[in-house]
């Protein structure tokens, strides 16, 4: 039964690329990304990544749709059809997609417990978290501990691209640009909706805390959480416009949060060097290892958990705050 | 061939697919918005291969019950690095829509073929 849902769910992923690439209609485009992005975490979930579920449900159906959604209000809605050149490149792709599907057929089958990815790392990971860390949820191990370092990098990426987005969008439109009023209003006019959201905002940040502190024990962590609480402020900025959300929580806050989230998950790892460890070797944290890993993990979750949250917001607020062409 | 094996090999096609789709997008269009939601669909499809090599047969999401034995988990590895590589991609993405803004601010269009003339 779960095979033939599969089937079905992976179907209308293609169906609905398909469909993305050949409306002209731009808002169309976004849209259906939201909808390839929920059915994408619905395959992921029945690949048993429920973390990655999670996030994905967080960060693809939700964050990247409003992202879009925003440049597309600086920009514009429509696509102009070009004829030029799709044959060639149809051509060049349907080669590619042959090659690929050629060479799928040497891959090991789905679920083969015989494949080379399952034998290296993968037992050790299984084998060892319970002794090192003893947190339930391998994969929070994997990304807090074991591979610490992968992590911090990735976090320091988002860092990045928040500080570049903040840069790139900061400056003073130019003389030519016509500036209208940010539409701040927000949907103070639409009665439903805001009843509707503002019951759900206290919900979408309680399970955004859940999600983060629950972490080590069930699906989920920094980067779920994150994007949850980011997704909970930009409701509230949907619904009563910008300037509410940025008074409730304002924009030093958000880079507070950014900058004091990195810095945390690398201040954890030189206390770590300082404690006579090894960079992010939480052990050394506490008398007990076990403990010292587990209140490493906790900690170095909170970090991700402010930047990721930090970053999107400030993302988002960049892109709003931008006047709009008319 | 048993049908799980035969969905095995269709995810596979499937991510071939979206990945060529996604190609597509980004070497055939010329809007520049339009281009990134094909980047953005051609990294899901990458997604998509990575989390398919981590099923196993008979696993369940690598969680530990205590006082379950012989449990079979899926691969954690992958999960991790698909976890994080989906909320870096959703700043650098936002990363190249700050650029497109910044450059229909400039040029008053967002079609690749009208900036090169402009210039």
């Amino acid at each position: 039964m779960i095979i033939v849902f599969a089937l079905f769910l992976l179907s209308l992923l293609v169906i609905t690329a398909l469909a993305i690439v050949r409306t002209e209609n731009l808002f169309v485009a976004v849209m259906l990304t939201s909808i390839f992005s929920l059915l994408m975490a619905a395959n992921f979930f029945i690949l048993d990544a429920a973390d990655v579920a999670l996030t994905e449900a967080a960060v693809g159906a939700g964050i990247t749709t409003v992202i879009f959604l925003s440049a597309l209000a600086l920009t514009a809605e429509r696509e102009k059809i070009s004829g030029a050149g799709w044959r060639i490149a149809l051509l060049v792709v349907t080669v590619l997609a042959m090659l690929i599907i050629y060479a799928t057929f040497d891959k090991p089958r789905l679920g083969d417990p015989e494949a080379p990815v399952h034998q290296h790392l993968a037992p050790w990971y299984l084998e060892k978290t319970p002794e090192y860390m003893d947190i339930p949820n391998v994969v929070t191990a994997v990304l807090g501990s074991f591979r610490g370092y992968d992590t911090l990098g990735e976090v320091f990426v988002v860092f990045a691209a928040c500080i570049g987005v903040l840069f790139i969008l900061g400056v003073k439109p130019g003389e030519g640009a016509t500036i209208k009023a940010p539409h701040s209003a927000g949907l103070k006019h639409h009665l439903i909706p805001q009843v509707v959201g503002r019951l759900l905002i206290p919900f979408i940040v309680l399970f955004g805390l859940y999600v983060q502190f629950h972490g080590e024990y069930g699906p989920g962590g920094g980067f779920q959480a994150g994007a949850l609480i980011a997704t909970g402020v930009i409701l509230y900025a949907l619904l009563e416009g910008e300037d509410a959300a940025l008074r409730a929580v304002p924009r030093g806050v958000l880079l507070a949060l950014v900058i004091g989230g990195a810095s945390l998950y690398g201040g954890v790892g030189l206390v770590c060097v300082w404690l006579g460890g090894n960079f992010l070797d939480y052990s050394v944290l506490a008398a007990d290892p076990v403990a010292g890993q587990q209140l490493g993990i906790l900690l170095i979750e909170a970090g991700v958990g402010m930047a990721v949250c930090g970053a999107l917001l400030s993302i988002f607020h960049a892109f709003a705050a931008r006047p709009t062409r008319l | 061939m048993n049908l799980l094996e035969l969905l095995g090999y269709f995810n596979y096609w499937v991510f071939a697919i979206v990945l060529s789709v996604g190609l597509y997008t980004v070497i055939a269009k010329v809007n520049l918005v339009k281009k990134l939601i094909g980047l953005s669909i051609f990294q899901s499809a990458v997604f998509l291969m990575y989390i398919t090599m981590d099923k196993v047969e008979g696993g369940t999401a690598p969680i530990i019950q205590k006082g379950v034995e012989n449990q079979v988990f899926s691969n954690p590895l992958p999960q991790v690095l698909i976890l994080t590589a989906i909320v870096v991609g959703v700043s650098t993405l936002a990363l190249g829509l700050a650029i497109v803004v910044r450059i229909s601010e400039c040029y008053g269009t967002i079609e690749e073929d009208e900036i090169l003339d402009a210039d």
